[in-house]
């Protein structure tokens, strides 16, 4: 194991990992109903293939892919369709969604294999099987997980990395995952590596995580180039472009993907997941996920059906307790509030922080004081400073010409600004506002 | 669980708790030792005199800013900063007049906070200086006792100050300047000379602004790059002719160039934004501050090296823009 200094700037909160790094992954029972939205992955939406009334198995398709750029989506759970319908989407919109009335008396057991053995697969088949299983990213971006095993024509992968920096502050998904199932980690990166035909894989770890890293080391292969790295606790190391420069010292050029510096990088969660497809036969139905925060009875790590609502995953941590201000899906970093406990858990949310008053009070805003902490903390080497002063006067035009399209809204800037200037977010805003003015200009 | 209220906000939902009062307090209050030296080797009428700019300074904000703006603490360090740079036989209405100039034109003309292209305390100075010439190159010597007023402090507005006994001591640069006479070093940075009230403690205002630089509240690239050059230009002047310029000890210890260096030119507001740009920004005020005290009319250039630079810093943010991660890169190159 080497250890990697990594990228250039970043930001270090506080890592508040403490809370859950070493509670063990629990099964939650089954809730009474299960929300599954048909967009819970990058691309185009799922089409329903079942209507209210329906009964369903577990692992039943409920909705097939739209396209290549699309996933299926299954049920959770044994149970009664009830309907389809807008529901709250946990990114802030609402989207239409598949809602199970569940069979508290199933067993639940899963009928004969869904997704076939991958012994005696070829690359195209495991894709194939990992598509229909699918399974996204679980890292948080959701991004399908087949689109990325098939490079297009006259890109030459060569390495794979696995994921494991895990550096948004409070998660300790991908840790457990780590620690509790080393063992399908690494036969994860096996079906991924015979998938991809790649040589060489390295994982990254974060060096706050040594148990996991100690896990790995102990379960490496010995036929296969599989090395684990600790790298630097600096966020956002698991952001794949500054995880590829402080593993291979290779930089994505601005624009491009992973894939044109011949690697493939896979959250180890989603290679998990992978691994998990394979050996039970089941597609993507469960996945872990950390409740944690102050404002949990107990912080716990979970592994709960996809579309469990909010409200049971609190309850079966032993509800919410203190002054409970603000409920985020995903990492404080980069994840989104909800506005209410029905929001269903999919599979892209890596966690669920729960914040009191003390971490989430609102702050006074002051001008900018070109201090420059900014560029100093920006990842992606852009002047925010500079671009949030041209947000302020809607000159986007400008802004795309300072790079806005480099952004990737990692909120360093916004998390140093002295003057609680809310950059990140006018980006957000501001990028959508170019994309609209350069379609009308089109 | 369910009469809970919960907030929507936008990521991220952490925040470093660094913010614009906090820096500005701390500069404020890591100038204390600085003011007391300013006490001790003036007396009342330090007091009185950083008393008066500052209230000059914090009333104008008060009574012409829009917004609350006195609890970002900004007004106050320009009020105390201006202070320490005035003569310390100055009278008070003058100093008044400063302080509401520097915030009045220097700062909320602009448009406030985070506006201004030049440092308001150093603008507050150039504005006396231009308007009051005689009082602001008078330098009282050293009084009967500690307690006693330095020169004409209580002067009535527009009148001529009272007559002083032509008791005038010249500052270090003065008497370099037109006799070639320099000082002790160690006279210097303890600041154990006539000059402004705060800028004659070298070491002092050294140790105040080395502790903003450890706690990340002032870029440090500023300071270095100025001294650095000081040091350098200065030193080969010195290599030069020893009897007509004086050596880089003498430089970097005499008039304001510590204070100017660690507290006015690292203004966040009115310094490059970048760090190529501070290192540039740094090195022009050092040429050009040896190159007015060795060639220029008058004895010190710290003030008008400063705002010279700040008035260049739009064009030195535009010249040292970063690259984008990854833009920089020929399409496959790395592959």
């Amino acid at each position: 194991m080497r250890f990697a200094a990594g990228f250039r700037h970043g930001v270090h909160p506080p890592e508040r990992k403490e809370l859950t790094s070493a509670v063990p992954v629990r099964r939650m029972p089954f809730p009474e109903e299960i929300v599954l939205p048909l967009r819970q992955h990058a691309g185009k939406p799922a089409i329903p293939i079942v209507r209210p009334g329906d009964r369903v198995e577990r692992g039943d398709t409920v909705a097939e892919a739209d396209g290549w750029m699309s996933v299926p989506i299954h049920a959770s759970s044994a149970g009664t369709v009830e309907s389809i319908d807008w529901w709250p989407h946990p990114d802030g919109s609402v989207a239409e969604a598949v809602v199970l009335s569940v069979d508290r008396y199933s067993p639940q057991v899963p009928r004969p294999r869904i997704v076939p053995r991958w012994q005696g697969l070829s690359p195209q088949g495991v894709v194939e099987a990992v598509r229909k299983a699918g399974v996204v990213g679980l890292g948080g971006a959701a991004f399908p997980t087949h689109v990325k095993l098939l490079p297009p024509e006259g890109i030459e992968v060569s390495t794979l990395i696995v994921n494991a920096a895990e550096c948004e502050p409070y998660l300790t998904t991908d840790h457990r995952i780590m620690v509790e199932y080393a063992e399908r980690v690494q036969f994860g990166i096996r079906v991924m590596m015979h998938a991809l035909g790649v040589e060489r894989t390295v994982i990254g770890v974060e060096n706050n995580k040594p148990d996991a890293i100690e896990a790995l080391e102990a379960t490496l292969p010995d036929d296969l180039d599989v090395k684990v790295r600790s790298v630097r606790v600096k966020y956002p190391q698991g952001y794949e472009k500054m995880l590829i420069k402080t593993l291979l010292d290779r930089s994505v050029p601005a624009g491009k993907l992973p894939m044109h510096v011949g690697v493939v990088v896979q959250n180890v969660g989603s290679i998990a997941a992978i691994a998990e497809v394979f050996e039970t036969g089941l597609p993507l139905i469960e996945r872990v996920v950390t409740v944690t925060g102050p404002g949990v009875a107990r912080p716990s790590n979970l592994i709960v059906p996809v579309g469990t609502k909010l409200r049971d995953a609190l309850e079966f941590c032993g509800g919410l307790v203190g002054d409970v201000t603000e409920i985020v899906f995903g990492g404080p970093m980069m994840g989104a509030s909800q506005p209410d406990l029905d929001a269903p858990i999919l599979k892209g949310t890596t966690g669920v922080v729960i914040l009191t008053r003390e971490e989430s009070r609102p702050r006074q805003r002051y001008p900018c004081i070109q201090c420059g902490t900014c560029l100093d903390s920006c990842p992606m080497f852009l002047n925010p400073s500079l671009l949030g002063q041209l947000a302020q006067v809607g000159r986007y035009e400008a802004m795309g010409e300072a790079h806005l399209a480099d952004c990737v809204l990692c909120g360093c800037c916004s998390y140093v600004c002295p003057s609680n200037i809310p950059l990140s977010q006018m980006f957000a805003l501001s990028k959508a506002a170019l994309r609209k003015l350069e379609t009308q200009a089109a | 669980m369910d009469d809970i209220r919960l907030h929507l906000t936008p990521s991220p939902h952490l925040k470093s708790p660094v913010s614009t009062p906090r820096i500005m307090w701390n500069v404020t209050g890591s100038l204390v030792p600085v003011v007391g030296v300013a006490i001790y080797y003036f007396g009342p009428s330090a007091l009185l005199l950083l008393t008066a700019a500052t209230l000059g300074a914090v009333l104008t904000e008060r009574a012409f800013s829009p917004e609350k703006s006195l609890g970002d603490g900004s007004a106050v360090i320009t009020g105390v900063l201006l202070g320490l740079i005035l003569p310390p036989g100055l009278p008070l209405w003058m100093a008044f007049v400063g302080g509401a100039f520097a915030i009045g034109f220097g700062k909320l003309i602009f448009g406030g906070l985070g506006q201004n292209i030049f440092n308001p305390a150093l603008l507050g100075r150039a504005f006396l200086q231009a308007a009051f010439p005689a009082a602001l190159t008078t330098w009282p010597g050293a009084p009967g006792s500690w307690w006693e007023l330095r020169g004409g402090n209580l002067a009535l507005p527009f009148m001529s100050p009272p007559e002083t006994d032509a008791l005038t001591s010249p500052t270090p640069l003065g008497l370099m300047k037109f006799e070639s006479t320099p000082t002790e070093s160690w006279d210097l940075m303890i600041g154990n000379t006539g000059g402004s009230l705060g800028e004659t403690a070298g070491l002092v205002i050294l140790f105040c602004g080395g502790y903003l630089a450890v706690k990340n509240y002032l870029n440090w690239r500023i300071p270095v790059s100025i001294l650095g050059t000081v040091v350098i230009f200065s030193g080969l002047l010195f290599l030069l002719d020893a009897t007509r310029y004086p050596s880089p000890l003498f430089a970097l210890f005499s008039g304001g160039m510590m204070l100017g260096a660690m507290y006015m030119a690292t203004d966040p507001v009115t310094s490059p934004v970048t760090n190529a740009g501070a290192w540039i920004f740094g090195f022009g005020i050092g040429f050009l501050v040896v190159a007015i005290r060795s060639w220029g009319g008058l004895p010190e250039g710290v003030m008008y090296a400063i705002l010279l630079m700040n008035a260049l810093v739009p064009f030195i943010n535009r010249a040292t823009q970063p690259s984008p991660f990854g833009e920089r890169i020929v399409e496959g190159a790395e592959a």
